[in-house]
């Protein structure tokens, strides 16, 4: 990843000082001290629990945070970059991810929803490209409509999306017309994880590979101790942070770039665009198309490997949301923000509650009262504790608005604070050869 | 500030002279028509069959309505190669709606408007842009979150790395890179022109109301249009910058630029156009030499015998 800008560095007091300055001044460094922060709390966290636990919970996060960067980046571009407000991130996801099903699985209807019996590969460009055909149809309003109700469509097409994946009768109607199903609301089983096919034969617990056998011997039971699943976790989330650094170069590359330029300059004022001969329409086409099968990539690669997808609630404008608050945490228009608001999302409001939560009523030793009037009666601040642990979950949406109020308010660029991103394939900081005017 | 120590009026005066040098036959051709014309349509309609390839704007009967209100009824006038000419009229004259339609913001109800040959009614502002016609805004419209030299990259033509494909594709990429190194010169360039290179990192949303004007004016010449339509351009300059600006407008019109200046100052059309149109009530009331629309008494009736 490329160093972010060319900001003049203050003089390092220490090693120490040096190492924190390049960290902040290049994207990876960032991103990585952000992951450190991150796994340092987690190990806290669980460092009483044994290895088994620590290992687990860093492979949750890691997991969480690397989707939800990924759903972030792809959002980054049509809403950070070119100001386009999609809020069917969760709808595009779902025909990413069920388009591949469909591809995918075994056309036996024995095994639930039949689908056409083709290689993983095939199934997934599949996913892809319908998320980005999908995309073109909703980018087609998007020429008339303001942000606002860009907005409101967008969200009505993902929960038509949803509530048709849902149907039975759309379930039945494909099967009659096409042969593949979609399991309506039961949902359907995804094909079998090459990952996992790396490091057990057939994907059978107990007949591991040469190459499973090789890892398990160091981590697992030959050696560290850590359990198969999360072993074959970790290497899902190798491909998924090979998926991401693709993405991010990617986009990067968008953004620097004329092509960048002009979905900024969309962003500030399409009025000017238009008159200094940019096509805008077209170009609007193009984002929705781009950031839709981003999208829908996201969406096989996260749901893809969950064993069962189904539309509700995986699939509800919740996940949307979430992906929002990925994406303003970062600041919006920053690849790295969204990068690394994704990870902070996924470890701090998402999984990262629940977990503290847990832990804290652990140690604490009090009857958790019946509602919350009766906690606050009690005016006991341990008893308001064990019932806020308790409920931990209802209590984080709270939690996670006022993260969105104090953010939006106070680093309206996100955590990471204004940052230039040039929109150019060069260097714009300074005028190159000196140039002869300068004063 | 400025190195020149010419004041306006000078500048305005000597480039005058070098413009009527430049095209002579241009001059000669209209101006001996409408020097005898009474009525503005004959004379118009002539030149418009005798020099054709001089006259890179052309708008027929123009009609535009919105609703029941009639903006533009029928205005016909047309903008010669290499000249200043200004747009006047008292408010509600039609001026902006008229600007508006030929820049493809608004689509004519009739009527016809042509560029360099070429019907351009009803395009895109897109589309018209491209083929050489580029304005400012009024109230300049600064993309304010993008720098000074991202603003004037922005503008140029026929940059490959428009194309999504070429601007991620690592064989292309370097087309699209040396394309820029040389559009960050042209930047650099016309910043110099336009005396405002200290603010080319500086985000344009932090410019002052004049150099956003400045700015405004530098991104539309890095389009390389054949002609610009100015929107009232001095409209919240300090006079210092306002000085800069026109002297600027003259540099490029000796440079064989075309302006079309729409203002509703008196004083800076009469100073600077050598060639006025005025409009009044969306038609087309007189159109010649500052000295004929000054003693025009249509002109002066319409201005409520404002002191012209």
């Amino acid at each position: 990843m490329s160093d972010s800008d060319s900001r003049p560095a203050a003089a390092p007091d220490s090693a120490l000082g040096a190492l924190t300055d390049a960290a902040r001044r290049s994207d990876l460094g960032l991103v990585l001290g952000t992951l450190a922060v991150i796994y340092a709390a987690a190990t806290l966290l669980t460092a009483t629990s044994g290895l088994n636990s620590v290992v687990g919970l860093l492979e949750t996060l890691t997991f969480l945070g690397l989707v939800y960067a990924l759903s972030a980046l792809a959002l980054n571009l049509q809403w950070g970059y070119t100001g386009l407000f999609n809020i069917g991130v969760a709808g595009f996801m779902a025909v990413g991810v069920y388009t591949m099903g469909m591809v995918v699985r075994s056309p036996d209807p024995a095994f639930g929803p039949p689908g056409l019996g083709l290689p993983l590969p095939v199934g997934i460009l599949a996913g892809t490209g319908m998320a980005a055909l999908i995309g073109a149809v909703a980018a087609l309003p998007a020429l008339r409509l303001k942000a606002d109700y860009l907005a409101i469509v967008t969200l009505g097409l993902s929960e038509i999306i949803r509530l048709t994946l849902q149907s039975s009768a759309f379930d039945t109607f494909l099967r009659e017309t096409i042969g593949v199903g979609t399991g309506g609301g039961r949902g359907m089983g995804m094909p079998d994880n090459p990952v996992r096919e790396l490091f057990l034969v057939d994907g059978q617990a107990g007949t591991p590979t040469p190459f499973g056998d090789l890892v398990f011997g160091i981590f697992g039971d030959g050696g560290l101790g850590i359990a198969h699943p999360i072993l074959i976790g970790w290497g899902y989330i190798g491909v998924l942070a090979v998926v991401l650094v693709g993405y991010y170069l990617l986009l990067e590359r968008l953004g620097r770039s004329p092509f960048g330029r002009v979905l900024k300059a969309i962003r500030e004022d399409e009025v000017v665009a238009d008159s200094l001969g940019k096509n805008v329409n077209l170009v609007k086409i193009k984002v929705f198309v781009i950031g839709c099968a981003l999208m829908g990539l996201a969406g096989i690669l996260w749901f893809g490997s969950q064993g069962n997808v189904s539309p509700t609630p995986q699939f509800m404008p919740l996940l949307t949301f979430y992906v929002f608050i990925a994406v303003i945490i970062g600041g919006s228009g920053s690849n790295a923000g969204s990068v690394i608001g994704g990870l902070v999302f996924a470890a701090a409001l998402f999984e990262g509650p629940r977990r503290v939560g847990g832990t804290v009523r652990g140690l604490i030793d009090a009857q958790t009262p019946p509602s919350f009037a009766d906690a606050l009666v009690s005016l006991d601040p341990v008893t308001l504790l064990a019932y806020a642990t308790e409920n931990i979950a209802p209590l984080q949406f709270v939690f996670l608005g006022l993260v969105l109020v104090f953010i939006i308010h106070r680093r309206p660029d996100g955590v990471l604070g204004d940052r230039i991103e040039t929109a150019a394939a060069v260097d714009l900081s300074e005028r190159p050869n000196g140039g002869e005017a300068d004063e | 500030m400025s190195s020149d120590s010419n004041g306006p009026s000078d500048v305005a005066d000597a480039d005058v002279a070098e413009v009527a040098d430049a095209s002579e036959i241009a001059d000669a051709a209209s101006g001996g028509e409408t020097a005898d014309a009474e009525t503005q349509d004959s004379p118009v309609e002539e030149a418009a069959k005798h020099t054709p390839t001089d006259v890179p704007l052309r708008v027929e009967g123009l009609v535009k309505q919105f609703g029941g209100v009639t903006a533009v009824d029928g205005a016909t006038f047309e903008v010669e190669r290499g000249s200043l000419t200004g747009l006047i009229g008292p408010n509600g004259a039609g001026k902006s709606t008229t600007f508006n339609c030929i820049t493809g913001v608004h689509e004519p109800t009739a009527g016809t408007i042509h560029f360099e040959g070429e019907e351009i009614t009803g395009l895109e502002p897109y589309q018209i842009a491209r083929k050489g016609l580029v304005r400012t805004f009024q109230i300049a419209r600064e993309l304010e979150e993008m720098t000074v030299l991202e603003n004037l990259m922005l503008a140029p033509k026929g940059q490959v790395g428009e194309s999504a494909i070429r601007a991620v594709t690592p064989g292309l990429r370097g087309e699209v890179v040396e394309q820029e190194e040389a559009l960050r010169e042209r930047a650099w360039e016309t910043l110099d022109f336009f005396e405002i290179d200290h603010l080319a990192t500086e985000h344009a949303g932090n410019l002052s109301g004049g150099q956003r004007k400045l700015l405004e004016m530098a991104r539309a010449l890095m389009t390389d249009p054949e002609m610009v339509l100015l929107d009232e351009p001095l409209a919240g300059v300090n006079p210092t910058l306002e000085e800069k600006l026109l002297d600027r407008i003259h540099d490029l019109r000796a440079d064989g630029y075309t302006f079309l200046l729409v203002e509703h100052d008196m004083d800076v059309i009469m100073e600077n156009c050598e060639r006025v149109i005025v409009m009044h009530q969306g038609s087309v009331l007189a159109e010649g030499t500052g000295d004929e629309i000054r003693n025009d008494e249509r002109v002066i009736e319409a201005y409520l015998g404002e002191d012209i």
